[in-house]
């Protein structure tokens, strides 16, 4: 099978999947859980054009996230007081199209420069229009948002977006065709332009393209698939605030993004998935779930900066050129290193938990460790070493080529 | 007079606080040229250990103790985390300290609980020192004053006119340079790292005393630092003194004015009417606003910002 056909049949398998999906998972909490991480795959998807194709950090991009839902609700409840004929279901393309407006005008300053200069102005701009949001309470509606009926308005194909199952086709929908546009742009000559600017802005500007330029224009369609996600956001909720606008989901969407991985397309969407899942089904375990987020995002930046993405398209490299088996035993080793370690972390943080708060002891899988007992504690400590231990031991015999090399303590000099 | 008087005063004890941070951030900054997002969490870690050690060993003892484990833990950070992501370019480094600082949040909620704790300056330094007007100001605040100016006078000295300031900048500029004359190159970092730290700590264990500690303060104050450390001019001393000043002043007197954009308007004969959004806007809503503000424009019209001597 020709390369062509193969990436072809795996974007009909998404199609298809998405498709099958509500079937499988049918309840309205999957349904729910699903409508969410659609929203989240189209906004990591659209942010990665910045992070992950052109080198741009943006501590600011929930602002364009924001304002297309902003546009798409203002719009909604207009469709509903004046009767507009616009159906609900093609609200994206005025979100995509707010968006990309916001990122236009913002961008045209802010991408004269790259690096830190420009992850310091997207900073202060998203401070700026989050707090500008709280101001202007007639357009962002203050604190409590401003909210719209999405079955309002004429319908498409004899639908509306009444019922939670059309909300997901809806979102499924458009998410699909979002990350194929996002997918296409990366192969367009100004998707690799973008490309060479996060590698090397200096040849890029030898050979005749001005950097400013293309900046611009990455920023503006990101702002505009940003926008996108803002309005199908819009829409599921019925109505958006302006914590939308701010630091926090800034934050979250650069921790999905580089989490699942930036240097390949589909990381994105691994982490959008992974944190969609991690934000309603962990708390539901643990009260200090976004403390196993933190260290996630840690541990991936130290040993893994290319992401679960990256390590998965390495994984799937080795195993295509057929030299599995010399690096099993590593990875196993590792592997196993960084589950006793974890199951050493979640010990201590669980125990350290309740110290403080109280409440039920800390029992998995029918083993009760109490938090006042000394000799937990040295274990959890003793697991979290051994684990570090295994894993350093790992890593050597990655770099050394053989165990025995490995467990030599000293630092062979190059 | 009796507003601008304390406005003034309020400023400057804002500005200093802002300053004992901005200073470390600066430092850290012209060393490793990547912007330390964890470094308001230092600070926000030196006010609760302070409260903790308060508890058993006293203020004055918390307040040489405090810094000191923070510095440490700074060691610690520069050794064991941000000399391995160096490897991988400077915004693995920013992203590294920005998780870095989600993770301080986190473990500061779970040490010592979400709520604020009751950390207070001593008795000795709660009494007022002076009255101005029937008000009465607190010693504390100028206790403060004088830690903070201490702080500049001792930091500038020690980089101007020792023989440790001098290897430092050179490190600081030319880290090979500096490494073939046979100085440790990465001791130096991780001690300007440690220092840097220590120094915001010290700022914790004051700001959090005079303001608030709870887990919120590291997020309330973090971005304005970075402001400071921009529009001062990234690696610059004294730019960053006089930026702090600066915010600590505009802030304070764009709440105390207490004016509306309609107000405003209506001086030059503009008439707006103060029920629509615009005009209803006060200064003193801005005033969270106008540093950002100054750094998106310090940014776009003058990138090595006040006494800055290089760019981004």
């Amino acid at each position: 099978m020709s390369a062509t056909a193969r990436t072809f049949a795996v974007w009909i398998a998404c199609a298809l999947l998405l498709l099958a999906l509500p079937q499988v998972f049918s309840s309205r909490t999957s349904l729910t859980l699903m409508n969410i991480t659609g929203i989240w795959v189209v906004f990591a998807l659209a942010y990665n054009m910045l992070l992950g194709q052109a080198g741009m950090l943006s501590f600011g991009h929930a602002v364009y996230f924001g304002l297309g839902g902003y546009a798409a609700i203002h719009l909604m409840a207009a469709i509903k007081v004046h009767k507009l004929g616009i159906p609900v279901a093609l609200l994206p393309l005025v979100g995509f199209m707010a968006g990309a407006l916001a990122g236009a005008i913002i961008g045209w300053f802010s991408c004269r420069r790259a690096g830190t200069p420009f992850a310091m102005i997207s900073l202060g701009v998203g401070e700026l229009i989050a707090a500008s949001g709280l101001m202007f309470v007639s357009v962002f509606g203050g604190e409590e948002g401003i909210s719209a009926d999405r079955s309002a308005g004429p319908a498409l194909f004899g639908q509306t977006l009444g019922s939670q199952i059309n909300v997901y086709y809806f979102i499924a929908f458009w998410a699909f065709v979002a990350a194929l546009a996002m997918w296409l742009f990366a192969r367009t000559p100004l998707g690799r332009l973008s490309n060479a600017l996060r590698d090397n802005p200096d040849r890029v500007a030898f050979i005749g393209y001005n950097p400013e330029r293309v900046r611009w224009l990455v920023f503006l369609l990101s702002g505009g698939f940003a926008g996108l996600a803002g309005t199908l956001s819009a829409v599921n909720f019925e109505i958006i605030t302006p914590e939308k606008l701010g630091a926090h989901n800034s934050g979250v969407v650069l921790l999905m993004t580089y989490i699942g991985g930036i240097t390949v397309f589909y990381g994105p969407i691994i982490g959008a998935i992974l944190l969609s899942l991690m934000q309603s089904m962990l708390s539901d375990f643990t009260k200090v779930w976004q403390l196993y987020l933190g260290l996630l995002f840690i541990v991936v930046v130290m040993f893994a900066p290319r992401g679960i993405g990256g390590v998965v398209a390495h994984m799937l490299g080795v195993v295509r050129r057929g030299e599995l088996g010399g690096r099993l035993p590593v990875w196993l080793l590792g592997m196993a290193g960084s589950m006793i370690a974890f199951v050493g972390c979640v010990l201590v943080i669980e125990m350290g938990y309740r110290l403080r708060e109280g409440g039920k002891v800390f029992a998995p899988f029918g083993h009760v460790f109490q938090q006042t007992l000394l000799t937990n504690w040295l274990l959890a400590f003793v697991a979290i070493a051994s684990g570090i231990a295994l894993i350093v031991v790992a890593m050597r015999w990655q770099r050394r080529g053989s165990l025995k090399a490995a467990m030599v303590l000293k630092e062979a000099m190059p | 007079m009796e507003t601008i008087v304390f406005s003034a005063l309020n400023g400057v004890l804002y500005g200093l606080l802002l300053f004992m941070l901005a200073s470390g951030l600066t430092l850290i900054f012209s060393m490793m040229g990547v912007l330390n997002f964890a470094h308001a969490s230092f600070y926000m870690l030196g006010a609760y250990l302070a409260f903790t050690l308060g508890a058993s060993v006293g203020f004055w003892a918390a307040l040489v103790l405090a810094p000191l484990l923070v510095g440490l833990l700074g060691a610690g950070v520069e050794r064991f985390g941000l000399r391995h992501v160096h490897r991988n370019g400077h915004v693995a480094e920013l992203l590294f300290t920005f998780g870095l600082a989600y993770l301080i949040e986190e473990v500061v909620k779970l040490v010592w609980g979400k709520n604020p704790v009751p950390y207070v300056p001593p008795a000795l330094l709660q009494k007022p020192l002076f009255t101005l007007w029937e008000t009465q100001y607190p010693s504390f605040k100028i206790f403060m004053m004088v830690v903070a100016i201490a702080m500049f006078v001792a930091l500038w000295l020690l980089l101007k006119r020792t023989r440790v300031g001098l290897i430092v900048q050179a490190s600081l500029t030319h880290p090979h340079m500096a490494g073939h004359l046979g100085h440790n190159v990465p001791l130096i970092f991780m001690s300007v790292f440690a220092v840097g730290c220590a120094l915001a700590g010290l700022a914790g264990v004051i700001g959090g005393a005079l303001l608030i500690t709870d887990p919120a303060m590291a997020l309330t104050l973090g971005p304005i630092v970075f402001v400071v450390v921009v529009v001062g001019g990234m690696g610059s001393l004294s730019g960053a003194f006089v930026a702090s000043l600066l915010i600590g002043l505009v802030q304070t007197f764009a709440v105390a004015v207490d004016a509306s954009l309609s107000d405003l308007l209506a001086r030059f004969g503009i008439a707006l009417s103060n029920r629509s959004d615009l005009g209803r806007i006060t200064l003193a809503q801005v005033a969270p606003m106008l540093p950002f503000l100054l750094l998106v424009l310090m940014l776009i019209f003058r990138p090595r910002g006040l006494m800055g001597t290089r760019e981004g």
